[in-house]
């Protein structure tokens, strides 16, 4: 058999998996691990310039690819710089495996030079993690890590390598396991059969259903089943912000995202439903709003692989635990089952033109895409920048967010059609993903076009990583909504605090996005006339080797409507304006 | 609603340190926790103590199941079980109180492990309410010191936590 040193056991293991990308950075504990992939030149690395780049554009690499992201990066100061990226990856629930070096075994526990408790400080926001122990156990750890990260409910696995592990003189027996097997974890593979034909009569007894559709579908490969279910039941269908793509947004049948900045017709029609179908969905608070004022009228119907996910926040009628695929190819079927061998089953076809026709009211009254809902300025609006982004590419792009009113934004206003092309950091919110997460995307697909859309206050969060798409061609279009706040936290002082900016305010300070962009050797364009705004956006997208920084002046004072009225208010009160609410 | 959670696991490092972390992370409350190797050296066996309603119970079970390493969880109070709590505690006994306390030891049936001129241990098994009656029927007597082990249970009858 053939022998080989930790550091080679690890290369060549990532290789075993069919890893495309590592995104690293080294250091020190990490030097045996980096001297064999300089041997091995078999998986290409990608030399971040900081450790939290590395973990966000493995991140944008799993999600936009559904094949795990890895990542690489030193002991200490290496580990906790990628613990934001990983705590992203873990409350989205994306499948990534990071390596991390820590200090030589008989060093751990002292203090020692750049030491961190990597598997301690990581552990709340990790499915599993590892502490390698023995140098012969990599190979199978390695491939326990993938296992776990990719299964049941995808996650982040921090697998921790001491130093003196890889030492490159030390070898063992290498093979690379074929499959894995443990008694302590077996995620479920199909939903309970007769809670699926319950949910099936249900269904089918609905006369205001609405089928809410979040992240998991997305995951799960769900997407076309939803699509094909929904269509077969003539029954409306919402997003959540990570359920994006996961119906086309451009479909009869589609409501809108729900929740916080939702559309109306989605919040209403979710707050006056009697049943609801929630697929790989969480029930987030930015759903909800008051718990305790959810659907007051809706029976329940829950699909999720996580068991904890269910009936976790509100109270479910039928729940069915397992992978969306077969649990909605098993209610499909059952449907089917369920209408021919029953008149009294068949939906009521009456209820739901009423229901169709009352969506159908909401939306001519204030849906977001049904007339314009905004207001005009001299300033280009947010708004209008998303559609232009959305014309350029023709509702194509992978588009990547930050975090904050573009956001929104860009989830309200670019019509995601397919699963996958929405990116963004929906559970833990953070800044600094957009960029990062892009070049994941574009090394991963270099003929797709890539969009991060972020605001000046994000992209400073991670704008060093110019210099790593410079240095490995990485053509994305960054649309930077610049409106000299922290747009957000502005509109929250503008709502809740009598507009006392508190620290959400840095004109005087920015830099020139156009000779930054320039100075990294990429393509800068600043955009303040709207009538520019079009022609520029295509401008931009028919360079398609050049990295190019859209600077676009926007409107500063504009707020994300329709907002969820806070605290107490139920998902039916919102505020359609700075002076209208429901 | 107080409930005590069985719970196997892998004795592998760090496996307990989930356990524990994952109370503090979701602000579920342990009033007492116990953890040993099983007769299989591969698996730790945890008992904890933990009050909720069912819905809560629900979700601490479900995540507990959701720990890598963690392979079955029992929630013994569903059914007829057997608890035991184990009381050392270390008493002034001078003067009167040195009868005393041997008396109220015996009366509970606990057993006097350690004499010393001014001090005993005392050493008393059982299910928690018996050993805080205990301490209270103690009275007067100087309490220096007490340590329990925390609740371990088993089930009654033909069921058993194996894998």
């Amino acid at each position: 058999m053939e022998q080989l040193s930790g550091g080679d056991m690890i290369v060549r293991a990532l290789e075993d998996e069919g890893v495309e990308y590592i995104f690293g950075y080294p250091g020190g504990a990490a030097l045996h691990i980096y001297d064999s992939i300089f041997k091995a030149n078999s998986v290409p690395h990608i030399l971040v310039r900081h450790e939290q780049a590395a973990t966000h554009a493995a991140d944008g690499y799993a999600r936009a690819t559904g094949k795990p992201g890895v990542v690489l990066v030193t002991s200490g100061p290496g580990a906790t710089n990628a613990i934001t990226g990983i705590a992203t990856a873990y409350m989205d629930s994306i499948p990534m495996v990071v390596i991390s070096g820590q200090v030589q075994s008989h060093l751990i526990g002292e203090d020692a030079f750049q030491e961190t408790d990597m598997v301690g400080i990581s552990r709340p926001i990790v499915k599993h993690s590892f502490m390698v122990q023995r140098t012969e156990d990599i190979p199978s750890i390695i491939k326990k890590a993938f296992h776990i990260a990719t299964t049941g409910r995808p996650g982040p696995v921090v697998v921790d390598v001491p130093k003196d592990l890889t030492h490159p003189e030390h070898k063992f027996d290498y093979e690379y396991p074929e499959s894995v097997s443990m008694r302590s974890y077996q995620p479920s593979t199909r939903g309970h059969s007769g809670q699926v034909r319950k949910a099936a009569r249900l269904l089918l007894n609905a006369k205001r259903p609405v089928i809410y559709a979040g992240g998991g579908v997305i995951q799960g490969e769900g997407s076309e089943l939803l699509t094909q279910l929904a269509r077969k039941l003539n029954y409306p269908v919402t997003n959540t912000l990570m359920g994006l793509g996961a119906y086309p947004a451009t479909d009869r049948q589609f409501l809108g995202m729900l929740g916080m900045h939702g559309f109306y017709e989605a919040n209403m029609a979710m707050h006056h439903s009697d049943v609801i179908l929630a697929v790989g969905a969480r029930f987030d608070d930015r759903v909800t709003n008051t718990v305790s004022k959810f659907c007051p009228g809706a029976k329940i119907i829950h699909i999720d692989v996580d068991p904890a996910s269910i009936a976790k926040i509100v109270p479910v009628d039928v729940p069915i635990v397992g992978p969306v695929t077969t649990v909605l190819k098993d209610l499909d079927a059952q449907i089917d089952q369920q209408r021919s061998s029953s008149e009294r089953t068949m939906p009521d076809a009456e209820a739901i033109v009423d229901w169709w026709r009352q969506i159908d009211n909401w939306r001519a009254a204030h849906g977001l895409w049904h007339g314009r809902r905004y207001g005009e300025s001299d300033f280009i609006m947010p708004q209008d920048a998303i559609t232009a982004l959305y014309e350029a590419t023709n509702g194509e792009a992978y588009v990547t967010s930050d975090v904050g009113q573009h956001q929104m934004f860009a989830a309200q206003y670019y019509k995601f059609d397919y699963p996958r092309r929405w990116i963004n950091s929906g559970g833990l919110g953070t800044m600094g993903f957009g960029l990062p997460a892009a070049m994941g995307i574009k090394l991963a697909m270099p003929d797709a076009e890539v969009a991060c859309v972020t605001g000046e206050g994000s992209i400073q969060m991670n704008i060093q990583e110019l210099s790593t798409c410079a240095q490995y061609d990485v053509p994305v279009k960054i649309v930077n909504l610049r409106n000299n706040y922290l747009g957000m936290v502005k509109q929250w002082q503008d709502m809740q605090y009598d507009s006392r900016y508190s620290e959400s305010h840095y004109a005087s300070s920015l830099p020139d996005f156009v000779k930054l962009a320039e100075a990294y050797g990429h393509v800068g364009m600043e955009i303040k006339d709207k009538a520019d705004l079009e022609p520029a956006m295509r401008e931009a997208f028919a360079m398609r080797d050049k990295l190019v920084f859209l600077d676009i002046f926007v409107e500063p004072h504009e707020h994300v409507y329709p907002m969820h009225v806070a605290p107490n208010g139920a998902m039916k009160d919102m505020w359609l304006s700075k002076t209208e609410r429901t | 609603m107080r409930r005590i959670l069985s719970v196997l696991m892998e004795n592998e490092p760090g496996a307990l340190s989930r356990v524990v972390g994952l109370f503090s992370q979701r602000g579920y409350n342990i009033e007492s926790l116990n953890v040993a190797p099983t007769t299989d050296n591969t698996l730790s066996r945890l008992t904890l103590t933990t009050t909720g309603d069912d819905l809560k119970i629900e979700q601490i079970t479900k995540h507990l199941n959701k720990i890598v390493d963690v392979v079955k969880v029992v929630d013994l109070t569903e059914g007829a079980h057997v608890e035991r709590d184990m009381l050392l505690v270390k008493v002034r006994a001078e003067g009167a109180q040195r009868d005393e306390v041997k008396r109220t030891t015996d009366i509970f049936r606990g057993q006097i492990i350690d004499v010393g001129p001014a001090t005993y241990i005392v050493q008393l098994t059982g299910p928690i309410d018996k050993l805080d009656s205990f301490l209270s029927a103690l009275g007067e007597a100087e309490i220096l010191e007490v340590v329990r082990s925390g609740v371990a249970g088993i089930a009654r009858g033909e069921k058993v936590l194996t894998i």
